[in-house]
């Protein structure tokens, strides 16, 4: 079981030194994505099924998805080298070898049943749901309005202004 | 059952958060730096899920959700800004946003 944790631990770790120390934005992001896998499989075997399906569902699926498109959108004059080096079979040996693991890792943990926290030692969604709607119930409004305020200051952000309205208009 | 020390899950954490914090200092491509950051909040979350596993509490994974939520929000206005930098100076280098001028 401990074992698990371990090779889990250090997947996290290498792909994290992968990604903040590669060139191409691409490649980084995807090593935090398995980063952020590894993660999830930690939470999983810390008893905290609920926060492992999240951190897949909302780091790797939502957040990682977000900056993917950014950065392919600001990916400008680049391509034709980047597309020879994606091509290369040679980048593709240490994320599958990593992934590997991790998938094999995962598997192992899986069918070891008992491995599998059980109903008494797991803290499972239901008294995070009860605690987070009961005791937590202001911070749960707090966040709506932070994610409001983003969702308005994001908008602002992101839109493009006209640059001329009328050519009489048009400052020299 | 998983019996690792929580001295030891504890320093995994920390691992995970100076990575960040030296991808952060290091790099100077904004993407990378936002990255680290991420890298960052998602240490310290870990660190609230260790506590809770290691009290039996659900209140560490409360605290881990209210951490996503900020950095959900976090992550969407940093990229907007990133976007706008890069119509503005045309780079992705932090160092070249030196200027706080309008026009």
């Amino acid at each position: 079981m401990n074992v698990f944790f371990y090779i889990a631990a250090v997947i996290a770790i290498l792909s994290t030194i992968m990604a903040i120390s590669g060139r191409n934005a691409i490649h980084s992001l995807l090593y935090l994505i398995l980063s952020l896998l590894a993660v999830s499989v930690v939470f999983y075997l810390l008893n905290a099924p609920f926060i492992a399906a999240l951190e897949v569902i909302i780091y790797a699926g939502a957040i990682m998805v977000l900056f993917i498109f950014v950065t392919m959108m600001l990916n400008i004059g680049l391509e034709k080298e980047t597309e020879k080096k994606w091509l290369n079979p040679y980048m593709w040996i240490l994320p599958s070898i990593l992934a590997a693991i991790l998938l094999v890792n995962f598997i192992l943990a899986v069918n070891n049943v008992k491995s599998i926290p059980s109903d008494k030692t797991a803290i499972l969604p239901k008294q995070v749901g009860i605690s987070l709607f009961s005791t937590y119930l202001l911070a749960v409004e707090i966040a709506a309005i932070l994610l409001m305020a983003g969702v308005i200051g994001a908008y602002h952000l992101g839109s493009q202004k006209k640059k001329v309205k009328h050519r009489f208009l048009e400052t020299k | 059952m998983l019996t690792v020390p929580i001295e030891t899950q504890l320093i995994f954490a920390g691992i995970l958060f100076f990575l960040g914090l030296i991808g952060l200092l290091v790099r100077r491509n904004m993407i990378f730096m936002l990255m680290s950051i991420e890298v960052m909040f998602n240490s310290a979350g870990m660190v609230f899920i260790i506590a809770g596993t290691h009290w039996k509490q659900p209140d560490g994974q409360v605290m881990f959700i209210f951490i996503l939520a900020v950095t959900a929000v976090e992550v969407a206005i940093a990229l907007a800004l990133i976007l706008q930098v890069y119509h503005h100076y045309k780079t992705l280098d932090s160092d070249a946003v030196n200027k706080l001028k309008d026009n």
